[in-house]
């Protein structure tokens, strides 16, 4: 008799549901109290399709094979020095910004997606979430361990997660998921699994991943991309969860179309540092966060929501102010970090005029008339000795934490102010979804750790920025300032003698 | 505008024999190559068949493999133990 | 309440960070100075609100912008002033207090006939 092998549906079942059983010593509603007081109502768990079924044994054999392939990957490029064969020097800044801004947020979204794994009742969504909890400490890990062969050469690097809890512009992912992480378990995975990674986590690893690989960072795009892989189940989970909750009651749209709206917005001004990234920090560019922008959110999430009309959700909110911005953000971002360079950890620099004369092509509309004249006067100010700063601290969104550097849509010569009262107390905006969201949840937003707030009230090592440098473990004149005196240039004209005299003779 | 089902796979010797596949298997797939991955574009729907798969590659192969190298997808999956589909249609 | 919690007293726990009470007897002043993009944004102060109005203009705003080329030329008499979205006129001698400014007061101006190179 030949033993006849099951199916993947079979295997998936026995290997999943077939393990899971309802509780008898204990009430299944004190086994898993945050399923229901977020107002989602769910009449069948066993509904929940899991398109991949993926099983815990088949997880560990692909997992691990990723893994030796990157390890082989991240071996030889440390065995070749391959730290010496990047376009340029200034790449090493995006690597930094991914360290210092990203990799951190991997590890929340790994404590966010072990929660979700821990609190839902449905076995099929657990499985799905602790599957996703593990890859996302993974992605950590190998993060870590890429970037830490970059630290043995270049600044800005080791202090952190240090960092990430005190640093001002990381405030903005933090806060991010922080606010993720506070909310119940439904909204963490429409958060985080719908709009971050169906919607929007494509535009981080994709085209950007793609520029490591353009910039002859062996390393990262092997990280990235071996991280990606995971992505593609974490999007079929997100995309799995809102349909599962638009299909089992319809009292979810409205819960869902708030969530749905705000995590939009929140995760757009959170990729702006990508845009940034990909369109002023990337040496050899691969393509400008405009048209990234119009092929992953434009395209894929305009086929995404016609096909999330017939639950009745709508496209989130603002998607076309959104996309507005997309030929704005990148150059706006570049704006605050080129001022406050004497406060970030890592460098900046004016494009040179072949960078320029790429975004004038790439951003037609607004770059020679909005943004142009302005680098062209920081550069003249620079040759004259006069290199621009802004000394004092900027205004912050009480949503985002971002400065309030985005404009007026329809008008971008003019700075977007919104602001709202609640308790006697103003608080202010960059935008209408900031404010929105301000105001769906005031109670939460209050407590915001403001980094500019708190440095006046004193709880940032003192008053002047070489305090508050010190307490943030910078190194004031290695990890910030700009690119051209640092010491990642110097170390990299030692690596590059003849490219540097050949730069000297032209 | 038409829906656009879409894979992303790496661009290696492990992914070449599926990204043939699909290139026989889905008339009007639209290519967009990238450094180090290859977007494959189809409207409404686009589809990996273990068979074609397998052809090419000389060996068994499941479906289940494509997460060695899947960079991304847009669409409603549907795996099962003969092809991976992404589709837009209900 | 408006924040959906699993504590049904959440808003007992909760901190409002930013009162003015933790400001040191402080307000938190924020300027901007219009048509002028090369900064970024508004920028912020914590200022005692007996603060004159002169002072702020001459101790705090002037030299904050001073790196920017048409600083030299502002006339600060003819400035036009909005603060917390009204069209001002505030007195030069009298506080910010006295003006009607509070914690977290937005201060813009325009200067007219300087609009920087492209609002930059």
């Amino acid at each position: 008799m030949t033993v006849k092998k099951l199916g993947l549906r079979q295997r998936y079942e026995h290997m999943t549901r077939g393990l899971d059983w309802e509780t008898t010593y204990q009430k299944m509603d004190d086994v898993f109290p945050y399923d229901s007081f977020e107002g989602i109502k769910i009449k069948d768990w066993s509904a929940w399709e899991d398109p991949f079924r993926l099983t815990m044994d088949t997880y560990w054999k692909f997992q691990a094979e990723k893994e030796r392939k990157l390890y082989a990957v991240l071996d030889a490029f440390a065995q070749n020095n391959g730290q010496t064969n990047l376009s340029d020097g200034r790449y090493v800044n995006v690597v930094k910004l991914f360290l210092t801004g990203i990799s951190p947020e991997e590890y929340q979204a790994h404590r966010g997606f072990a929660f979700t794994g821990r609190h839902l009742r449905g076995a099929g969504a657990r499985v799905a979430a602790q599957m996703q909890s593990l890859d996302e400490l993974r992605h950590l890990q190998t993060q870590v361990h890429t970037i830490s062969h970059y630290n043995k050469f270049f600044d800005g690097i080791g202090e952190f997660p240090h960092m990430h809890d005190r640093v001002w512009y990381l405030s903005v992912p933090k806060s991010f998921f922080d606010d993720a992480r506070s909310a119940g378990p439904f909204e963490f995975m429409i958060a985080i699994g719908f709009a971050f990674e169906y919607l929007l986590t494509n535009l981080l690893f994709v085209p950007f991943m793609s520029g490591a690989a353009y910039n002859g960072d062996m390393s990262t795009v092997t990280f990235g991309f071996s991280a990606q892989s995971d992505e593609s189940r974490h999007m079929t989970l997100g995309i799995e969860v809102i349909k599962f909750l638009l299909e089992q009651h319809p009292d979810n749209l409205p819960i869902v179309q708030k969530w749905v709206d705000k995590w939009f917005w929140r995760g757009h001004r959170l990729l702006g540092l990508v845009a940034m990234m990909m369109d002023y920090m990337l040496p050899k560019k691969v393509m400008s966060w405009k048209e990234a922008w119009d092929i992953y959110f434009v395209e894929a999430g305009g086929s995404l929501f016609q096909d999330l009309e017939r639950y009745g959700l709508k496209m989130p909110k603002y998607a076309d102010i959104a996309t507005e911005e997309a030929e704005h953000i990148s150059h706006q971002n570049w704006a605050v970090f080129y001022q406050y360079t004497h406060a970030a950890a890592f460098h900046t620099w004016m494009p040179d005029k072949e960078h320029l004369d790429w975004l004038s092509a790439k951003y037609p509309n607004t770059f020679d008339k909005y943004y142009r004249p302005r680098w062209e006067l920081w550069a003249e100010m620079e040759k004259e000795g006069k290199r621009f700063y802004n000394m004092a601290l900027p205004q912050l969104c009480q949503t985002c934490q971002i400065p309030m550097a985005y404009t007026e849509p329809g008008d971008p010569a003019t700075i977007c102010f919104r602001a709202t009262q609640f308790q006697g107390e103003t608080y202010h905006f960059c935008s209408d979804g900031c404010k929105d969201i301000f105001d769906g949840e005031p109670e939460k937003y209050v407590q915001a750790w403001m980094p500019v707030q708190q440095i006046f009230q004193g709880n940032c090592g003192g008053p002047t920025v070489l305090d508050v440098l010190a307490w943030y473990n910078l190194n004031a004149g290695a990890d910030n300032m700009d690119y051209t005196g640092s010491p990642d240039e110097k170390i990299w004209k030692e690596w590059h003698p003849d490219a540097d005299a050949a730069r000297k003779a032209v | 505008m038409a829906q656009v089902a879409s894979i992303t796979l790496l661009q290696n010797d492990d992914a070449r024999p599926i990204i043939e596949a699909i290139l026989a298997d889905n008339p009007g797939v639209r290519v967009l190559n990238m450094h180090g991955a290859v977007k494959l574009d189809c409207d409404h729907s686009i589809t990996i068949k273990r068979a074609s798969v397998e052809e090419r590659l000389g060996r068994a192969w499941e479906p289940q493999e494509i997460q060695l190298v899947l960079v991304s997808m847009a669409g409603n999956l549907d795996e099962d133990d003969d092809h991976f589909t992404l589709s837009w249609r209900h | 309440m408006t924040v959906t919690a699993i504590t049904p007293d959440y808003v007992k726990h909760i901190e409002i960070r930013d009162i003015q009470q933790n400001f040191h007897g402080n307000i938190l002043v924020y300027v901007h100075w219009e048509e002028h993009l090369s900064f970024c944004s508004a920028i912020a102060f914590p200022l005692p609100p007996a603060m004159p109005f002169g002072a702020l203009v001459s101790d705090v705003i002037a030299p904050h912008y001073a790196a920017h080329p048409d600083a030299a030329k502002v006339d600060w008499a003819a400035v036009n002033w909005m603060i917390d979205g009204e069209k001002a006129t505030p007195d030069f001698g009298k506080s910010l207090a006295e003006n009607g400014m509070h914690h977290k007061s937005l201060v813009r101006f325009w200067t007219p006939g300087l609009t920087g190179r492209a609002a930059s």
